[in-house]
């Protein structure tokens, strides 16, 4: 195996609602390496949301220890943590969490902004082409379909180069061929080399994914590699095309 | 993400809110706009009434009868006023400058078919220096060989010369007084001033000519008197009280006149109109205080409603200190924006106003400088507050809010 940028091991994480202890994570050992395209999956509750926040860094764990490239997090206080995602991490959400009101430039710039680079406008342009976008970059999200506000949210996770791309639900939202198109984006970056990783509970697009991790019950109860993983851009061939527009 | 950045998602947020931003803001414009109008107002009032004095001479002491001890000790004291009183002063008060006996009394004057009601001083002519009223439209004063030969002569106020002449040549002229035959020979140029004894509103004639011709009295109704400096007013009054104290007093000891020393009228007005600036300047900074309230609740429902926006900086990677700096100058350029246009809207209101209260425009930089930084003030101290709730925000509970 390659080299891991993720690696947690005995991870738990345990929260207080009222009275009881949910104990939603119970102990997760576990190693993704760098070029790994990864779906977690899992039922309602299973732990695969918190597991996701974790591995994030938008939450710390209850025990355990985790490292992003190496560097152990589990540890760090808040702003190193911010210093982590912006570094390490893009993330890409269900419902795509853009900036109203703002032009999808200004929201592809944005991480850019925290990570206190130059040339902002151009590198979040060339980000924007990147996933097909070049034409509406002073659209605002209120002005693009689904797809689009997604492919902007896309625009976004890469744009400061990470290690990872975290999709959690990326295409929860959106309809079946719009979701092959996304999945087609994942699996574009994949292959240039960038970790994905993306939690679902369609096994549809787990199977785009080169390696399935089951939770459940707060603990990791399957792990296998996906044979013959689907490829986006043969599935959207068979896909009928309702209206031709979306290019 | 450094300042500039933060000042520049603060001006776009607020751009991106205009009419959220606007209603905000309108709190802060309306408070320090009343700041500055409300002491722009005090001030030119004051102005007003200073001025209002300053028309009736400068350094000017009156003497008058007190009539309110007329018939006290069995009658026997008479408070009047006589030209041997101001001798009297005259040889034992060193620091009176100028000094002037005076009757006065309502008249009508016709000129042909107009007349005037008018009131009508005498004096000796040196009351035009008393009363700095030395500027002439036409014509000048009359001389003291004048006042000795009790000469029909008459110098006319501006607004006696209006109502008379209407702005034609009034020298030489002949205008009947109570009936006589009076020559004008000077007309004042306008003074402005208002009320009972504008000094607009007047004709002087020669003191004799007055007591015997119009009044047929040998009493004085006040006396005049200008001091030597204003350092000397208290010591000039002090001296004239003392000099006629001696001659005119009750049997029981009480003094027949008072003595009205002109600066403490000032500073009595000074003191009424700060007064009046405070409660003025008071009353808006309540409201430049509800603007800054406003300025909170906004800002707190901001927060509340941008709570997803705040989570998702977060996750890509704003720390705490930006979203802090982020809110807090969002709060502060809106409070500064307001602050800036409350000052244009209270410079331009002072001058609606003013005319409409008839008193001069001034605008009190002290209180827009003040007004503005307190309104940056109200910036920091309300945004403080949100800022503070956002930066603290957790990113995935921020991103999860519905």
């Amino acid at each position: 195996m390659s080299k891991s940028v993720i690696e947690v091991k005995n991870l738990t994480k345990e929260y207080v609602m009222g009275d009881n202890i949910v104990r939603a994570l119970r102990g997760v050992d576990l190693q993704i390496g760098e070029g790994e395209f990864v779906a977690i999956m899992g039922p309602s509750g299973s732990g695969k949301s918190t597991f996701m926040n974790m591995i994030g860094c938008l939450d710390r764990p209850t025990s355990g220890e985790y490292f992003v490239n190496g560097e152990p997090v589990a540890a760090m206080g808040d702003n190193q943590l911010a210093d982590i995602r912006n570094k390490y991490i893009g993330f890409v959400f269900q419902n795509f969490q853009l900036l109203s009101r703002t032009s999808a430039l200004d929201n592809v710039a944005l991480p850019l902004v925290y990570a206190g680079k130059k040339n902002r406008k151009q590198i979040a342009q060339a980000a924007l082409e990147k996933v097909g976008l070049g034409s509406r970059m002073h659209h605002r999200p209120n002005e693009l379909s689904g797809g689009q506000q997604q492919r902007v949210a896309i625009a976004r996770a890469i744009v400061n180069d990470p290690l990872i791309i975290l999709g959690d639900e990326p295409t929860g939202n959106l309809d079946s061929r719009t979701a092959e198109e996304i999945m087609m984006l994942f699996q574009d970056f994949n292959a240039s080399g960038k970790t994905v990783i993306i939690v679902t509970h369609e096994e549809d697009v787990a199977r785009h994914c080169k390696r399935i991790i089951r939770f459940k019950d707060g603990k990791v109860v399957l792990d296998e590699p996906v044979v013959n993983p689907t490829d986006a851009r043969e599935a959207l061939k068979l896909l009928p095309d309702p209206d031709a527009a979306l290019a | 993400m450094n300042l500039g950045d933060s000042f520049h998602s603060a001006v776009l947020s607020i751009v991106r809110n205009k009419l959220r931003s606007s209603l905000t803001m309108l709190g802060v414009v309306i408070g320090v706009g009343s700041v500055i109008t409300m002491i722009g107002i005090g001030e030119g009032t004051k102005q007003k009434s200073l001025e209002n004095i300053q028309v009736m001479g400068s350094n000017m002491i009156t003497i008058m009868p007190d009539w309110r001890r007329n018939g006290q000790s069995g009658g026997s004291a008479n408070a009047t006023l006589k030209t041997e009183d101001v001798d009297t002063i005259k040889a034992q008060v060193p620091t009176v400058e100028l000094i002037s006996g005076a009757v006065n009394g309502g008249v009508t004057a016709k000129l042909g078919n107009r007349s005037a009601q008018t009131r009508v001083q005498g004096c000796e002519p040196q009351m035009a220096i008393i009363r700095n009223a030395t500027k002439m439209l036409q014509g000048q004063w009359f001389n003291s060989a004048d006042n000795d030969m009790m000469e029909r002569k008459a110098v006319l106020g501006w607004q006696v010369y209006d109502n008379l002449f209407a702005g034609d040549n009034a020298i030489g002229t002949t205008i009947k007084v109570k009936g006589q035959n009076y020559e004008v020979v000077g007309v004042v140029a306008y003074k402005g001033g208002t009320g009972m004894m504008n000094p607009d509103d007047q004709i002087y004639v020669p003191l004799k000519t007055a007591q015997k011709r119009l009044f047929g009295k040998d009493t004085l109704d006040f006396i005049s008197v200008q001091a030597m400096d204003t350092d000397l007013m208290p010591t000039t009054q002090g001296q004239i009280e003392d000099a006629l104290y001696a001659k005119r007093k009750t049997a029981s000891g009480d003094a027949l006149f008072r003595v009205f020393n002109q600066g403490e009228q000032l500073e009595q007005i000074q003191q009424q109109s700060k007064l009046l600036s405070y409660l003025l300047a008071g009353i808006a900074s309540v409201s430049l205080l509800v603007g800054g309230i406003g300025i909170m609740n906004i800002m707190l429902v901001s927060v509340t409603e941008r709570t997803k926006e705040i989570g998702l900086r977060k996750a890509i990677g704003a720390k705490a200190e930006g979203i802090l700096t982020q809110f807090l100058l969002e709060s502060i350029v809106m409070c500064v924006l307001g602050g800036a246009l409350g000052v244009l809207f209270g410079w331009v209101a002072i001058y609606v106003v003013s005319p409409l209260l008839q008193v001069p425009p001034i605008v009190n930089i002290q209180a827009v400088i003040v007004a503005f930084t307190f309104s940056l003030m109200v910036g920091v101290f309300f945004g403080l507050y949100p800022a503070i709730r956002a930066s603290r925000l957790q990113p995935i509970e921020a991103l999860r809010y519905e």
